[in-house]
């Protein structure tokens, strides 16, 4: 880990049109949290293709998922990926401030 | 401009509305399904095509209340309707079809049983044919 630099990425893509979150996945330090949020959270879906290769990375990552875009999409009764958070705005805005940056990868 | 530019009377066109993109992220879903839902004035043969992430477009139970933004989702029971009337209307002479890709479904780890409306899944192949059957495709 870099300098004990806390950082929060937001990855508001799908995996499926960008790869947004891979190049998250591959360049943020282990101990970083990542936040899916907008389109970003159908990477989240357990069920879809790629999943796993979120889910290995659970282990090195704190993962967080919003909550009002999960029910926007019509996600809410849907599996997610074990080793996520689910967070509010609110939620979204404790992570803020508890971490030292928030990076987005857009 | 002249009436003649739009008297289309008699004449009927194969029109494909490709959907590829998820619903609130952007802005391409609900503009197509607003240019699906005007063009259906003109009494066109029409295919409605969900493939990718525009498969997304289509989910049950969303709600957009947290997010502030409109919930469109509904507005596919005018296209169903739409699609409805074709069916069923002798008079109109056109055909409507609801349809969405196979992969994208699989991929994504979802069934027509997700979706808001009756839809048709077809894989690539087929796909491709009716694709490549139309006059016009619009995409979006």
């Amino acid at each position: 880990m870099s300098n004990g630099r806390k950082v929060l990425h937001t990855v508001n893509k799908s995996p499926f049109e960008r790869n947004s979150l891979d190049s998250c996945l591959r360049l943020a330090v282990k101990g970083s949290g990542i936040l899916l949020l907008e389109d970003g959270v159908y990477a989240a879906l357990k069920d879809s293709e790629g999943s796993q290769t979120l889910s290995s990375h659970s282990g090195d990552f704190s993962l967080y998922v919003l909550g009002p875009d999960i029910e926007a999409r019509g996600l809410a009764g849907k599996p997610l990926i074990e080793g996520c958070d689910v967070v509010d705005y609110s939620g979204f805005v404790d992570l803020a401030a508890e971490y030292d940056t928030v990076q987005s990868w857009l | 401009m002249s009436e003649e530019f739009f008297d289309i009377e008699g004449k009927k066109k194969r029109f494909m509305f490709l959907n590829r993109k998820a619903p609130y992220g952007t802005i391409y879903a609900l503009e197509t399904l607003e240019t699906v839902l005007i063009s259906a004035a003109f009494e066109q043969n029409a295919v409605i095509a969900f493939v990718d992430d525009g498969v997304y477009q289509i989910m049950q139970g969303q709600d957009t209340g947290a997010i502030g933004m409109k919930n469109f989702s509904r507005t596919y029971g005018a296209v169903e309707m739409e699609k409805e009337d074709a069916d069923e209307d002798p008079d109109l002479d056109i055909e409507w079809r609801i349809v969405v890709e196979r992969e994208s479904l699989e991929q994504r780890g979802l069934t027509a049983d997700d979706f808001i409306i009756a839809v048709e899944v077809l894989g690539c192949e087929e796909l491709s044919r009716l694709m490549n059957e139309q006059d016009v495709v619009l995409s979006g």
